[in-house]
């Protein structure tokens, strides 16, 4: 048990700041601070248990089909979290999309599989995914925390107002695409700056 | 009927995949550095893209749809992509040899290219188009991507001799270039009904 599995995940080796990697929902669902909560969750559940899963079967799995093998146990478990959230909470579904599928073909989660989970014991994989859950969230909660801030004004997570509206003219801009890679330069150009990847 | 001009129209750039859609984001910043590389990979995308649309859909409305299993989706979807891509790579290397190289490592990398997964689970589950519109959009899909890989290429190879601040240099300047790129598309929201 090493914990630094876990602690790389977070600042060294960010998942998403600093391998830049899983593009698509960082920027696609972080319009609003809720969003990306209910994404964090339903991401946190699919690269745990696939990875664990993985590298469970690690010796069964033959190396010629591994990617396909990996594959479709990840759309498996996305399957499920897809029907979870479907009946537990038709709203996030509806919000979420075609994003919450497409996990599936997210780069961290095949990326943790054939770099990590399909060579390492178990109890490392788990501390290395939740690590990488850590990360990708923390990431995603920062670029929607600044695109709702900024281009709507204010927070408002389920229903309860977190910051009032504290600008009379919201830039819109920031929730549409745009925003998304102007935020998502801007704290690449920060984390470069800082010397921290 | 549905209007197939409108809707290759409003795939290429009202809802271009790449810039309004946000699908296949880590080849576009990935490979958009040299322009070579860009029009294989744009050429690759579109041609897998419209297979895809068009076999996904004939496996979902007769396969999946007939025994109430469209739950299984994703996983159907993905498999269907992924062998079909790896058909493709073989048909190629058989064929012509010269043409494999050039795609090289393109064609695998598509399979998790989160483009297609996409424009196929647009075609069947937010869109529900026709048949010959899903091929449509397939297709424009591929040349939306083609169209914005291409031009952040043209762009990034001239960023390259560029003074920038070194802690910009690289992609947090492409990611900059895309957000600039994105909000002119902006300009086309509207274009078709």
């Amino acid at each position: 048990m090493k914990l630094q599995e876990f602690t790389k995940g977070i600042l060294r080796k960010n998942p998403v700041l600093g391998l830049v990697l899983g593009l698509c929902p960082t920027l696609a669902i972080t319009t609003r601070v809720e969003n990306a909560l209910g994404m964090s969750l339903a991401f946190t559940f699919v690269i745990v248990l696939s990875n664990l899963l993985i590298s469970l079967l690690k010796r069964f799995i033959p190396r010629d089909v591994r990617i396909p093998t990996f594959i479709v146990i990840i759309a498996s478990f996305v399957t499920i979290v897809e029907m979870l959230i479907h009946g537990y909470s038709p709203s996030l579904y509806e919000q979420l999309g075609i994003f919450l599928p497409l996990i599936t073909v997210n780069c961290i989660v095949l990326g943790r599989a054939e770099a990590f989970a399909s060579k390492r014991p178990v109890s490392e994989t788990l501390l290395d995914t939740l690590g990488m859950s850590v990360g990708f969230s923390l990431s995603i909660l920062v670029i929607s925390f600044l695109r709702e801030l900024f281009g709507t004004g204010k927070i408002v997570v389920f229903g309860h107002q977190v910051i009032p509206g504290i600008l009379s003219s919201p830039a819109v801009g920031m929730i549409l695409p745009p925003g998304a890679f102007l935020v998502m330069g801007i704290l690449l150009a920060l984390m470069k700056k800082a010397r921290v990847v | 009927m549905e209007n197939l001009l409108g809707i290759a129209v409003a795939a290429i750039f009202i809802n271009n995949i790449v810039l309004t859609k946000f699908l296949g984001l880590c080849s576009f910043f990935g490979l958009s550095t040299r322009l070579k590389t860009s029009v294989m990979m744009g050429m690759a995308v579109t041609f897998v893209a419209t297979c895809s649309s068009l076999i996904t859909w004939l496996v979902y409305q007769y396969l999946l749809v007939p025994f109430h299993i469209e739950y299984m989706r994703i996983v159907a979807f993905i498999l269907v992509i992924a062998s079909f891509v790896q058909l493709v790579e073989i048909t190629i290397r058989k064929l012509s040899p010269p043409l494999y190289r050039a795609f090289g490592i393109y064609l695998p990398l598509i399979t998790v290219n989160c483009a297609i997964l996409g424009v196929t689970l647009i075609n069947v589950d937010v869109e529900r188009y026709s048949f010959a519109a899903s091929v449509v959009n397939g297709f424009a899909t591929g040349l939306g991507y083609t169209l914005a890989i291409l031009m952040m290429a043209g762009m990034r190879e001239r960023l390259q001799i560029c003074e920038a601040p070194s802690s910009f240099r690289g992609l947090p300047l492409a990611f900059i270039t895309a957000a600039l790129l994105a909000l002119a598309f902006q300009g086309f929201g509207g274009m078709v009904e």
